[in-house]
Protein backbone atom coordinates (compact mmCIF):
# COMPACT_ATOMS: atom_id res chain seq x y z
CA UNK A 1 0.00 0.00 0.00
CA UNK A 2 2.36 2.72 -1.13
CA UNK A 3 2.90 5.04 -4.06
CA UNK A 4 6.23 5.51 -5.63
CA UNK A 5 6.77 9.74 -6.21
CA UNK A 6 9.79 10.77 -8.26
CA UNK A 7 12.12 7.89 -6.92
CA UNK A 8 11.02 8.29 -3.27
CA UNK A 9 8.26 5.95 -0.92
CA UNK A 10 4.85 8.04 -0.65
CA UNK A 11 2.03 6.58 1.91
CA UNK A 12 -0.88 5.33 -0.14
CA UNK A 13 -3.75 7.12 0.51
CA UNK A 14 -7.84 5.43 -0.85
CA UNK A 15 -9.73 7.63 -3.51
CA UNK A 16 -6.81 10.25 -3.05
CA UNK A 17 -7.04 12.66 -6.67
CA UNK A 18 -4.44 13.68 -8.29
CA UNK A 19 -5.34 16.85 -6.62
CA UNK A 20 -4.88 15.86 -3.05
CA UNK A 21 -1.88 13.97 -3.88
CA UNK A 22 -0.04 17.41 -5.20
CA UNK A 23 -1.36 19.32 -2.41
CA UNK A 24 -0.26 16.84 0.67
CA UNK A 25 2.73 16.33 -0.92
CA UNK A 26 3.48 20.29 -1.14
CA UNK A 27 3.71 20.60 -5.10
CA UNK A 28 3.20 24.19 -5.12
CA UNK A 29 4.54 25.11 -8.92
CA UNK A 30 1.96 26.09 -11.34
CA UNK A 31 3.38 24.35 -14.46
CA UNK A 32 4.01 21.28 -13.87
CA UNK A 33 4.03 17.73 -16.17
CA UNK A 34 2.71 14.54 -13.91
CA UNK A 35 2.88 11.07 -15.71
CA UNK A 36 0.85 8.29 -13.35
CA UNK A 37 2.48 5.03 -15.09
CA UNK A 38 4.03 6.33 -17.61
CA UNK A 39 0.64 7.99 -19.02
CA UNK A 40 0.30 11.92 -18.85
CA UNK A 41 -2.34 13.57 -16.39
CA UNK A 42 -3.26 17.01 -17.58
CA UNK A 43 -4.12 19.75 -15.74
CA UNK A 44 -8.06 19.85 -16.21
CA UNK A 45 -8.04 15.68 -14.84
CA UNK A 46 -6.20 16.42 -11.80
CA UNK A 47 -9.14 16.83 -9.61
CA UNK A 48 -11.13 13.46 -11.02
CA UNK A 49 -8.37 11.21 -12.05
CA UNK A 50 -7.59 8.62 -8.40
CA UNK A 51 -4.41 7.49 -7.73
CA UNK A 52 -4.02 3.87 -8.05
CA UNK A 53 -2.42 1.86 -5.48
CA UNK A 54 1.27 0.94 -6.18
CA UNK A 55 1.77 3.47 -8.76
CA UNK A 56 4.67 5.12 -10.25
CA UNK A 57 4.14 9.32 -9.98
CA UNK A 58 6.52 11.58 -12.02
CA UNK A 59 6.17 15.33 -11.36
CA UNK A 60 8.38 17.70 -12.98
CA UNK A 61 8.07 21.32 -12.98
CA UNK A 62 9.15 24.34 -16.00
CA UNK A 63 11.29 26.75 -15.18
CA UNK A 64 11.18 29.57 -17.79
CA UNK A 65 14.12 30.31 -19.68
CA UNK A 66 15.65 29.32 -22.91
CA UNK B 1 39.97 9.29 -33.29
CA UNK B 2 38.19 6.20 -34.40
CA UNK B 3 37.17 7.14 -37.52
CA UNK B 4 35.49 4.18 -38.73
CA UNK B 5 33.32 4.86 -36.15
CA UNK B 6 32.89 8.42 -36.73
CA UNK B 7 31.68 7.62 -40.33
CA UNK B 8 28.99 4.95 -38.55
CA UNK B 9 27.69 7.89 -36.43
CA UNK B 10 27.78 9.96 -39.96
CA UNK B 11 26.04 7.41 -41.79
CA UNK B 12 22.91 7.04 -39.39
CA UNK B 13 22.72 10.20 -38.44
CA UNK B 14 22.37 11.54 -42.44
CA UNK B 15 19.62 9.43 -42.59
CA UNK B 16 17.64 11.67 -39.44
CA UNK B 17 15.68 14.02 -39.19
CA UNK B 18 15.34 16.17 -36.05
CA UNK B 19 12.37 19.11 -35.02
CA UNK B 20 13.43 21.95 -33.13
CA UNK B 21 10.73 24.61 -31.30
CA UNK B 22 12.04 27.39 -30.48
CA UNK B 23 15.37 28.84 -32.12
CA UNK B 24 16.39 30.73 -29.26
CA UNK B 25 18.67 29.85 -26.93
CA UNK B 26 18.75 26.45 -26.43
CA UNK B 27 17.38 26.20 -30.12
CA UNK B 28 20.17 27.67 -31.56
CA UNK B 29 23.05 26.20 -30.30
CA UNK B 30 21.19 22.65 -30.29
CA UNK B 31 21.00 22.95 -34.10
CA UNK B 32 24.33 24.08 -34.86
CA UNK B 33 25.56 21.17 -32.37
CA UNK B 34 23.74 18.44 -34.77
CA UNK B 35 24.82 20.34 -37.66
CA UNK B 36 28.19 19.93 -36.88
CA UNK B 37 27.33 16.64 -35.81
CA UNK B 38 26.56 15.97 -39.86
CA UNK B 39 22.86 15.73 -38.92
CA UNK B 40 20.32 14.83 -42.20
CA UNK B 41 17.81 17.27 -41.70
CA UNK B 42 16.14 19.56 -39.28
CA UNK B 43 13.16 21.02 -38.82
CA UNK B 44 13.06 24.75 -37.14
CA UNK B 45 10.25 26.32 -35.84
CA UNK B 46 10.30 30.11 -34.10
CA UNK B 47 8.33 33.20 -34.52
CA UNK B 48 10.84 35.99 -33.36
CA UNK B 49 13.36 38.18 -34.93
CA UNK B 50 17.34 38.18 -33.99
CA UNK B 51 17.25 41.06 -31.75
CA UNK B 52 20.82 42.97 -29.62
CA UNK B 53 19.59 41.47 -26.41
CA UNK B 54 20.03 38.02 -28.00
CA UNK B 55 23.59 38.10 -28.77
CA UNK B 56 24.45 36.97 -25.05
CA UNK B 57 23.60 33.26 -25.00
CA UNK B 58 22.04 32.57 -28.95
CA UNK B 59 24.02 31.18 -31.69
CA UNK B 60 23.83 35.05 -33.51
CA UNK B 61 26.07 37.41 -34.83
CA UNK B 62 25.86 41.15 -35.28
CA UNK B 63 25.15 41.18 -38.55
CA UNK B 64 21.78 39.17 -38.21
CA UNK B 65 20.23 41.68 -35.89
CA UNK B 66 16.63 42.36 -37.58
CA UNK B 67 16.72 39.44 -39.24
CA UNK B 68 13.89 36.43 -38.62
CA UNK B 69 15.53 34.07 -36.72
CA UNK B 70 14.94 30.80 -38.58
CA UNK B 71 16.47 32.41 -41.88
CA UNK B 72 19.44 33.73 -40.03
CA UNK B 73 19.87 30.14 -38.48
CA UNK B 74 19.53 28.33 -41.38
CA UNK B 75 22.21 30.63 -43.40
CA UNK B 76 24.74 29.79 -40.22
CA UNK B 77 23.65 26.19 -40.20
CA UNK B 78 24.59 25.89 -43.48
CA UNK B 79 28.05 27.89 -43.53
CA UNK B 80 29.09 24.93 -40.99
CA UNK B 81 27.55 22.20 -42.98
CA UNK B 82 25.78 22.77 -46.61
CA UNK B 83 24.22 19.24 -46.40
CA UNK B 84 21.83 19.69 -44.22
CA UNK B 85 18.43 19.97 -45.22
CA UNK B 86 16.53 22.62 -43.28
CA UNK B 87 12.54 22.98 -43.13
CA UNK B 88 12.55 26.65 -41.80
CA UNK B 89 8.96 27.75 -40.51
CA UNK B 90 8.37 31.04 -39.43
CA UNK B 91 5.19 31.14 -37.40
CA UNK B 92 4.28 31.51 -33.53
CA UNK B 93 3.25 27.73 -32.14
CA UNK B 94 -0.32 27.94 -30.69
CA UNK B 95 -1.83 25.79 -28.28
CA UNK B 96 -3.38 22.49 -29.32
CA UNK B 97 -1.36 21.99 -32.55
CA UNK B 98 1.91 22.86 -31.80
CA UNK B 99 3.78 19.30 -32.80
CA UNK B 100 2.01 19.68 -36.67
CA UNK B 101 5.37 21.50 -37.76
CA UNK B 102 6.93 18.18 -36.18
CA UNK B 103 5.97 15.31 -38.15
CA UNK B 104 8.66 13.18 -39.47
CA UNK B 105 11.12 13.73 -37.16
CA UNK B 106 12.49 10.91 -35.09
CA UNK B 107 13.37 13.26 -32.37
CA UNK B 108 11.67 16.59 -30.84
CA UNK B 109 13.60 19.39 -29.10
CA UNK B 110 11.57 21.61 -26.82
CA UNK B 111 13.37 24.75 -26.86
CA UNK B 112 10.93 27.19 -25.61
CA UNK B 113 11.33 30.06 -23.51
CA UNK B 114 8.49 30.34 -21.00
CA UNK B 115 7.52 27.88 -18.64
CA UNK B 116 3.53 27.47 -19.93
CA UNK B 117 4.88 27.38 -23.09
CA UNK B 118 7.05 24.02 -22.61
CA UNK B 119 4.19 22.84 -20.90
CA UNK B 120 1.93 23.26 -23.62
CA UNK B 121 4.33 21.85 -26.32
CA UNK B 122 5.46 19.01 -24.00
CA UNK B 123 1.63 18.10 -23.81
CA UNK B 124 0.63 18.37 -27.30
CA UNK B 125 3.86 16.47 -28.49
CA UNK B 126 2.76 13.83 -25.94
CA UNK B 127 -0.72 13.63 -27.12
CA UNK B 128 -0.71 13.51 -30.48
CA UNK B 129 3.15 12.41 -31.15
CA UNK B 130 3.68 9.76 -28.73
CA UNK B 131 6.08 7.99 -30.32
CA UNK B 132 8.24 10.00 -31.18
CA UNK B 133 11.18 10.63 -28.08
CA UNK B 134 10.87 14.62 -26.92
CA UNK B 135 13.90 16.40 -25.28
CA UNK B 136 13.32 19.62 -22.83
CA UNK B 137 14.42 21.54 -20.47
CA UNK B 138 13.79 23.23 -17.53
CA UNK B 139 15.81 25.22 -15.18
CA UNK B 140 18.10 27.10 -17.23
CA UNK B 141 18.23 30.66 -15.89
CA UNK B 142 21.61 32.05 -13.96
CA UNK B 143 24.92 30.52 -13.62
CA UNK B 144 26.98 27.83 -11.23
CA UNK B 145 25.55 24.96 -9.56
CA UNK B 146 25.33 23.16 -13.00
CA UNK B 147 26.29 19.90 -10.74
CA UNK B 148 22.73 19.67 -10.19
CA UNK B 149 21.40 19.11 -13.76
CA UNK B 150 20.30 15.50 -14.49
CA UNK B 151 18.03 14.08 -17.30
CA UNK B 152 14.73 12.63 -15.84
CA UNK B 153 13.38 9.94 -18.33
CA UNK B 154 9.76 9.96 -18.39
CA UNK B 155 8.46 7.75 -20.80
CA UNK B 156 9.76 8.98 -24.20
CA UNK B 157 9.92 12.33 -22.46
CA UNK B 158 13.57 12.92 -21.10
CA UNK B 159 13.79 16.34 -19.62
CA UNK B 160 17.18 18.07 -18.75
CA UNK B 161 16.43 19.51 -15.55
CA UNK B 162 17.92 21.43 -12.70
CA UNK B 163 14.38 21.62 -10.53
CA UNK B 164 16.17 24.23 -8.23
CA UNK B 165 17.22 26.83 -10.75
CA UNK B 166 15.76 30.50 -10.88
CA UNK B 167 12.72 31.04 -13.07
CA UNK B 168 14.06 33.67 -16.12
CA UNK B 169 11.60 36.00 -15.05
CA UNK B 170 13.51 36.46 -12.31
CA UNK B 171 16.84 35.97 -13.06
CA UNK B 172 19.83 36.25 -15.96
CA UNK B 173 20.10 34.06 -19.02
CA UNK B 174 23.65 33.74 -19.44
CA UNK B 175 25.64 31.96 -22.23
CA UNK B 176 27.32 29.03 -20.73
CA UNK B 177 24.33 27.65 -18.43
CA UNK B 178 21.93 27.99 -21.70
CA UNK B 179 24.81 25.93 -24.12
CA UNK B 180 25.60 23.95 -21.44
CA UNK B 181 21.74 22.69 -21.14
CA UNK B 182 21.41 23.07 -24.99
CA UNK B 183 24.60 20.45 -25.79
CA UNK B 184 22.80 18.60 -23.43
CA UNK B 185 19.49 18.11 -25.30
CA UNK B 186 21.65 17.71 -28.57
CA UNK B 187 23.93 14.92 -26.51
CA UNK B 188 21.08 12.91 -25.74
CA UNK B 189 18.82 13.54 -29.11
CA UNK B 190 22.32 11.82 -30.18
CA UNK B 191 22.27 9.31 -27.91
CA UNK B 192 18.77 8.40 -29.35
CA UNK B 193 19.13 8.64 -32.79
CA UNK B 194 22.27 6.47 -32.71
CA UNK B 195 21.15 4.11 -30.55
CA UNK B 196 24.09 1.02 -29.98
CA UNK B 197 26.82 0.40 -32.75
CA UNK B 198 30.43 -1.13 -31.97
Amino acid sequence: MSLIVNGKEVAYKKQETVAGLLNRLQFTFPLIIVKINGTLIKKKQYETTIVPDNARIDVVHMISGG
Amino acid sequence: MNQEKLAQITTILSKKTVGIAGVGGLGSNVAVALARSKIGRLIIVDHDIVDESNLNRQYFFQDDIGKVKVEALSDIIHRVNPSVSITAVHTRLMPGCMHEPFHGADVIIEALDEALSKKQFIEDVLEHLPGVPLIGASGVAGYGQSDRIVTRELGNLYLCYDEHAPSSDDDVLLAPKVALMANWQADLALTLLIGDIR
